[in-house]
């Protein structure tokens, strides 16, 4: 990329601060969206490292979808930092195609495949590769590359629908494959926004063992869940969010026994 | 389309049985018309004369204009209502050439000058119609003049991702002012009366049956391969891209690719396709002039895709086809008058009553009297539009 932004406005920043940026492959700092004078993010800072996985709980409109649309490029904040990879990345410069490009990949809230494509096309569009146009026009499959779809349907377990279309498929498996398709895109770090809703008890367990072992394989994941038992299953490191910031920050017994936690989420 | 298990370790065909289907019945309507024409005697019954081989031609150029808006609208989802500018654009081009051609024979006798601008006393040739002389030079604008216009304008709105409604205002935006400008007789393209009195082509008589058959083979023949490039696209990965973009433009940004760069170069090619239809329509009318850039010619080539079926290909063909011979059959009777409240109801109708057109329809229909089982496991073969 040759608009990324260096560290230059961080440049006098207290080093304290200046190590958390470097060490960190996400970097929120005071990161402010008001939508016609609401705040939706309120001096938002957290950070998450390399190979971190990290569960995001909190009230409806806490914020947790706005910090993705931030992240992701959707929304542009109004105030705050948002750095990439140890600080070398400014991605409030950038939009939505770069950011992907750059590593980051995205599960909706609503889970969005292509519906009239079939779930083997969806992930071969989704597939880390080529995405230029004219290119695209000629483009044929690897070998290589059928080998890596075949490998994710194993993970997603939806090989026996590879030729259906993605409309056609449960919202359970739409979430599937909406994971799937993020791993296709083999990105750095994946936002994933309540993968469990609409799943039943065993398939939730499942998905928490699929995000543990996307993570086990080296890549940072944010998972927003108001699922708790889903929570527990991943067993990570837990952060609330409240009104736009971080109300509390550790372990989910940490998190869930503190008071004002319980008072604006948990004791609803 | 292949059976469930070859589909999978092979690619699929380019061409779908309604494909070639299509291009068989469009390759004998391409002999049997000439056929029919040359070697069968005016008294007989089969005889197709020559204005009925130009009508025919005309509905076949019309039909690649169709193909060109379902590329677009059923594939990308971009609503153009301004197609008919590159088609017109298209038909300007040819007509220059064509009007160069005519040389000393126009009335004023001018061997440079069209005979509009020796009316309007002008000395000299304006520098746009420098080269027009040249047949391959013409052909070249053919393609070039809309193709510009849609990479200026298609960069400029896809960019600033004007979409939906908002976009086809614009695209009507656009073929209006051009509707206006083309009017303009200092435009120096012949004004309200537009370019006709066209002599030969390529130094054959315009007028004669032959040239009149060629350009009606010529049609078929761009048809043919319009069809055959649009269906190569959108069954591309970059055509998978196109639909991808129609039904979730977001995701497919977060997915990492340049949405408005995949409508740019579908627009561009629509466009080119539109001028090709427009060239060839022009020296088989005979004219071309401003109203051809009118609105509600855009509007018109809509119908048609959606009676035929959009996202069809096939569909948009058949529809231009169908919708302009009830065109040419009802303008020609007492029901003239009534003709654009017929055309109206028409798309109202299918709207409510046939969404997915002719075509569409007939695919749901083939595709629930194919047997399967919709259990999980069970692979089904996709009724997409694609198909
Ligand atoms: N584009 C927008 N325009 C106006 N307000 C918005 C917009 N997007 C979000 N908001 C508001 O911002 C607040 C935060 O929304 P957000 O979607 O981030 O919450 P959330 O934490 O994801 O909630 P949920 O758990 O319900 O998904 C909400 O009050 C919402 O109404
Ligand atoms: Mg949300």
């Amino acid at each position: 990329m040759t608009d990324t932004a260096t560290l230059e406005p961080l440049a006098e920043a207290a080093p304290a601060a200046k190590k958390e940026l470097t060490e960190a492959l996400l970097y929120l700092d005071a990161v402010t969206v008001t939508f016609d004078g609401f705040r939706a993010l309120n001096a938002l800072s957290f950070t998450v490292d390399p190979g971190e996985m990290r569960a995001v709980i909190g009230p409806n409109g806490a914020g947790k979808t706005t910090m993705m649309d931030v992240i992701t490029g959707k929304t542009r904040p109004d105030r705050g930092d948002v750095f990439f990879n140890g600080g070398t990345t400014d991605l409030t410069k950038l939009d939505e195609t770069q950011i992907a490009t750059l590593g980051i990949g995205r599960k909706f809230q609503k889970p969005t495949v292509f519906e009239s494509h079939t779930v083997l096309d969806n992930l071969r569009l989704a597939l880390k590769g080529q995405r230029r146009a004219l290119p695209n026009i000629f483009r044929r499959e690897s070998a290589a590359e059928r080998e890596r779809i075949d490998e994710i349907f194993e993970t997603i377990r939806l090989t026996e629908h590879r030729d259906r279309l993605g409309g056609a498929l449960s919202h359970g498996q739409k979430q599937w494959l909406e994971i799937g398709m993020l791993l296709a895109q083999d990105p750095k770090l994946l936002l994933v926004d309540e993968p469990v809703a609409g799943m039943t008890d065993a398939e939730t367990a499942q998905t928490a063992e699929l995000l543990r072992a996307i993570n086990a394989n080296g890549h940072s994941v944010v998972v927003v869940e108001h699922d708790m038992t889903f929570v527990r299953d991943l067993g990570v490191r837990v952060m609330c969010l409240h009104e736009g910031s971080v109300l509390a920050e550790g372990t989910l017994d940490q998190v869930s026994a503190n008071e004002r936690v319980i008072e604006v989420y948990l004791g609803r | 389309m292949n059976t469930k298990g070859l589909a999978m370790t092979r690619p699929p065909a380019l061409l779908g049985t309604s494909g070639i289907v299509f291009l068989i019945v469009l390759a004998v309507v391409a002999v049997l018309v000439p056929v029919l024409n040359l070697a069968v005697t005016p008294d007989s019954a089969v005889h197709v004369p020559t204005y009925v081989v130009s009508l025919l031609g005309k509905y076949l150029t019309y039909a690649l204009l169709a193909l060109s808006v379902d590329l677009i609208w059923g594939y990308v989802g971009i609503l153009s209502l301004g197609q008919g500018a590159f088609f017109a654009l298209g038909g300007y081009a040819m007509g220059m050439y064509l009007m160069r051609q005519i040389g000393t024979r126009g009335v004023y006798g001018d061997p440079v000058l069209p005979d509009f601008m020796v009316f309007l006393n002008w000395k000299e040739l304006p520098w746009f119609w420098y080269g027009f002389d040249m047949f391959p030079f013409a052909a070249l604008m053919v393609l070039l003049a809309p193709g510009l216009l849609a990479l200026v304008f298609g960069w400029f709105a896809f960019r600033s991702r004007v979409t939906g409604v908002y976009l086809s205002i614009i695209t009507q935006a656009m073929t209006f002012a051009l509707l206006l400008a083309f009017f303009r007789n200092d435009m120096g393209f012949g004004g309200n009366n537009g370019l006709t009195d066209f002599k030969d082509i390529l130094g054959f008589n315009i007028q004669a049956d032959g040239t009149r058959l060629v350009l009606f083979v010529l049609s078929a023949v761009a048809l043919g391969l319009g069809y055959v490039l649009c269906r190569f696209l959108v069954r591309s990965h970059f055509g998978k891209v196109l639909v991808a973009i129609r039904d979730a433009e977001t995701r497919v940004r977060f997915t990492g690719y340049r949405a408005e760069n995949y409508k740019l170069v579908a627009f561009v090619v629509s466009a080119m396709l539109a001028g090709i239809a427009g060239a060839l329509y022009v020296p088989q009318v005979g004219i071309i002039n401003p109203s051809e850039f009118s609105p509600a010619n855009s509007i018109e080539i809509i119908v048609w895709v959606a009676v035929g079926g959009r996202g069809t290909l096939v569909g948009a063909a058949l529809g231009a086809v169908l919708v302009n011979y009830a065109k040419t059959y009802f303008t020609s009777g007492i029901l003239a008058p009534y003709w654009l409240f017929m055309l109206g109801g028409l798309f109202v109708a299918v709207t409510l009553f046939l969404p997915k057109g002719i075509v569409g329809t007939y695919y749901d229909w083939r595709e629930k009297r194919r047997p399967h089982d919709d259990i999980p496991g069970a692979p089904i073969a996709a009724p997409g539009p694609a198909e």
